[in-house]
């Protein structure tokens, strides 16, 4: 079945062919149901060749498939082709299978929209980008899919491109990517300069060509381009504002998928952090330093997808933090349980928001629960997940993650324990704001609302969602080598520099139950604080609801100069500097031509005189010389 | 006294010397043109003179050019004058200056 591998990216691709051009004729619901279908195919065809590679031998599970030549160039050569092992296979399982169920929610969740084939086109582009991210057989085709995915979250982000907040929201997202898609772009060149492949399995067979210096350039700039895509500090706030796309954006690219880029990257290229250990402990640091202010500031905002989003930001903070560790298989692990709960998370609140006719403050809401029972209880779940209540996967995911920080250094591991109380603290809050205590939406909005569960369409996937939130722990647990499947599973592709993780049962038990303490303790501080409270002003400072004034200070500090350097160049540099030397020569010719002309008499006898005046001089000149 | 090669180059100067000053001091288009002739002259003058002292045919087959030439001059130029003279009687080489920067 390794041969199909090729239709994985191929379906999502054929849909977006029929959608783009005939998307619009085709019309609702229809369109939607092709984008699903294509997408579901594209699962199908992913587990069909997971289960051909699952059965063969570990040693033999890299296939890499060359389809053609792209550009030759001296040395470097250049193919397209994807690589099946069980990093790209076990991303393309899941992107594949969490989009079908996007897809299927914004057929409900799209119902109304004007342009709901556009939507589908759009989602059907970023799928297969996304794809090829993953599957690509070297950075270049990584590098475009990673491209890919971001135009289309441009696209996505300002879907309702005429709300001007959706609008510069997508720029925002796009301008803050290019920052670390440069670093992406220059660790490239860096490995074409020096090894003349982008191939990974020729990357990473030739490492000891590199010296200590490129090693860390490299796993620096391609740490940079990360942090970029994956929201980490400082480059986080464009995922807050990415919020105003749809809903099921937000929980397709803006949490499950695009963003953990980032994290598949560092782990795809584990064999170069392997050598540099001390970009290991800076990706460490900066990724619990995120998960640690993002929390903070999800302790303190009011719209329910800022909550979530800054919650996902977190989370890909544990992600690198367990990156930087040397567990990539944790990081591969929470991406994954982080996929189905924040998916899950995400979807439900735009239940919630379709419920309340577009209201996303949840000081406005409240005792949602007898409204709407199916949503409150899988918004529980995915709540109780996240929190690291076991025995939801969560628990076990950021338990692996906390585990294996411990062994670098107990420092990261306070801080991320930390972090997992603030975690379960604010998701607390929020559901507790959202789905108890009084109706303030009775009293905020009209008498009309009536906030009701919705369709199947929606349902459906929240309940799917809610049940892998709920045991995806069970591809990964701690107890001896024949449980952790995800572990040995990805083991021939991070094994070599995978943390060897020696924990005794002992350790693994205080570990969780530190864990289980952490979890249930921030959400009895919630539900004290919170149970029928809406207002605490002490607990949401304007610091936190700010986010640190990180947005505020980027703004002032590098936006503003640069804009006032823009203008410097278009106002000075370029109207007196360049245009001045442009209009300068031709002034200097005017000028000479203006004198210069005068000398034109039109007169037949001053051009004879002028020609009589060379000949007289000639002969006297030849008269000299010849000495008469 | 015999009449050397001197004498014909010393008359070629004198015809070119006047044909000069003529096209420099005079206003009338048609005696600037005959000027103008009287140089072409006095340059052929001087091929033949050169040719016969110096016993090559070479000068003598300039002199065909030169003659040739300046009856193309003529027919082109004379024209010209005449249709000058058609639109404005009396002009002198001064009323055309349309070259004039």
């Amino acid at each position: 079945m390794i041969h199909a591998a090729f239709l994985i990216p191929l379906f999502p691709l054929v849909g977006f062919l029929i959608l783009a051009p005939f998307g619009r004729r085709i019309g609702n619901p229809i369109a939607g149901w092709i984008a699903t279908l294509m997408v579901l195919a594209s699962f199908v065809v992913t587990v069909l060749v997971f289960a051909g590679v699952a059965g063969e031998p570990v040693a033999s599970r890299l296939h890499v498939e060359n389809w053609f030549t792209w550009l030759n160039s001296g040395q470097l050569s250049i193919g397209v082709g994807i690589q099946v092992d069980p990093l790209s296979l076990t991303m393309a399982m899941f992107i594949t299978g969490i989009s079908t169920l996007i897809h299927c929610y914004s057929v409900g969740y799209m119902k109304l929209d004007e342009q709901f084939s556009k939507f589908f086109v759009y989602l059907n582009l970023f799928v297969f980008s996304m794809l090829m991210l993953v599957l690509g057989e070297n950075l270049v085709i990584t590098f475009l899919g990673w491209e890919g995915v971001g135009v289309c979250s441009y696209f996505l982000i300002a879907f309702w491109f005429t709300r001007p907040s959706a609008a510069s929201a997508g720029k925002k997202a796009m301008i803050y990517n290019r920052v670390g898609d440069g670093g992406f772009l220059l660790a490239l060149f860096l490995l074409i300069d020096k090894l003349h492949s982008l191939t990974f399995t020729t990357i990473f067979s030739h490492l000891s060509q590199l010296s200590p210096t490129d090693l860390t350039a490299v796993s620096l700039l391609l740490f940079v381009g990360a942090v970029g895509k994956s929201a980490q500090l400082p480059l986080f706030p464009w995922l807050a504002d990415a919020m105003e796309g749809p809903t099921p954006v937000s929980a397709l690219i803006h949490a499950a998928t695009m963003v953990t880029a980032g994290v598949y990257l560092m782990c795809r290229v584990n064999p170069i952090l392997h050598l540099v250990p001390n970009a290991g402990h800076l990706i460490a640091w900066i990724g619990v330093a995120t998960a640690f202010i993002a929390a903070t500031i999800g302790c303190a905002q009011t719209d329910i997808k800022k909550v979530l989003a800054y919650s996902t930001v977190s989370q890909l903070g544990y992600m690198f933090l367990a990156v930087g560790c040397g567990a990539y298989d944790a990081a591969i692990f929470l991406m994954l349980t982080h996929a189905f709960y924040k998916a899950l998370l995400f979807l439900a609140s735009g239940s919630v928001i379709h419920a309340m006719d577009d209201e996303q403050d949840i000081k406005n809401m409240g005792a949602l629960r007898r409204a709407m029972p199916l949503t409150s209880a899988t918004f529980f779940i995915g709540w109780l997940s996240i929190a690291g209540i076991p025995p939801f996967s969560g628990f076990w995911a950021k338990g692996d993650v906390l585990s294996n920080a411990w062994v670098v250094s107990p420092a990261l591991w306070a801080v991320g324990a930390v972090t997992a109380i603030l975690t379960a603290y604010y998701m607390g809050r929020q559901y507790l704001l959202v789905f108890l205590g009084e109706p303030r939406w009775k009293k905020a909005g009209a008498g009309s609302l009536h906030p009701h569960d919705a369709s199947w369409q929606m349902s459906m996937p929240l309940v799917v969602l809610a049940v892998l939130a709920s045991f995806g722990g069970l591809i990964n647990l701690p107890f001896g080598p024949h449980l952790t499947f995800l572990e040995s599973w990805l083991a021939p592709v991070v094994g070599s520099g995978l943390l060897h993780n020696t924990d005794s049962t002992l350790q693994l038990w205080m570990f969780g139950v530190a864990d289980a303490v952490f979890a249930i303790g921030g959400a009895t501080i919630a539900l004290s604080l919170w149970r029928n409270v809406v207002n605490r002003p002490a607990l949401e400072p304007q610091f936190l609801f700010m986010a640190w004034f990180l947005d505020a200070s980027i703004d002032r500090f590098i936006a503003r100069p640069s804009s006032a350097l823009a203008l410097f160049s278009a106002r000075v540099v370029d109207r007196q500097v360049i245009d001045g030397a442009v209009n300068g020569v031709a002034g200097l010719f005017k000028v000479s031509a203006g004198r210069l002309r005068r000398l034109q008499t039109g007169y037949v006898r001053t051009y004879a005189l002028v020609i009589i005046s060379g000949l007289v001089i000639m002969v006297a000149y030849f008269m000299i010389r010849s000495g008469l | 006294m015999t009449v050397n090669v001197s004498w014909y180059l010393t008359l070629a100067a004198v015809l070119f010397t006047i044909g000069a000053v003529g096209m420099l001091v005079r206003r009338n288009i048609l005696v600037m043109f005959m000027c103008i002739e009287l140089m072409l002259n006095a340059a052929n003058l001087t091929f033949v003179s050169f040719s016969r002292e110096l016993n090559d045919v070479g000068g003598q087959v300039a002199v065909f050019f030169v003659l040739i030439v300046a009856a193309a001059e003529v027919v082109v130029g004379l024209a010209i004058i005449v249709s000058i003279y058609r639109r404005h009687v009396g002009a002198t080489a001064d009323d055309q200056h349309l070259l004039k920067g």
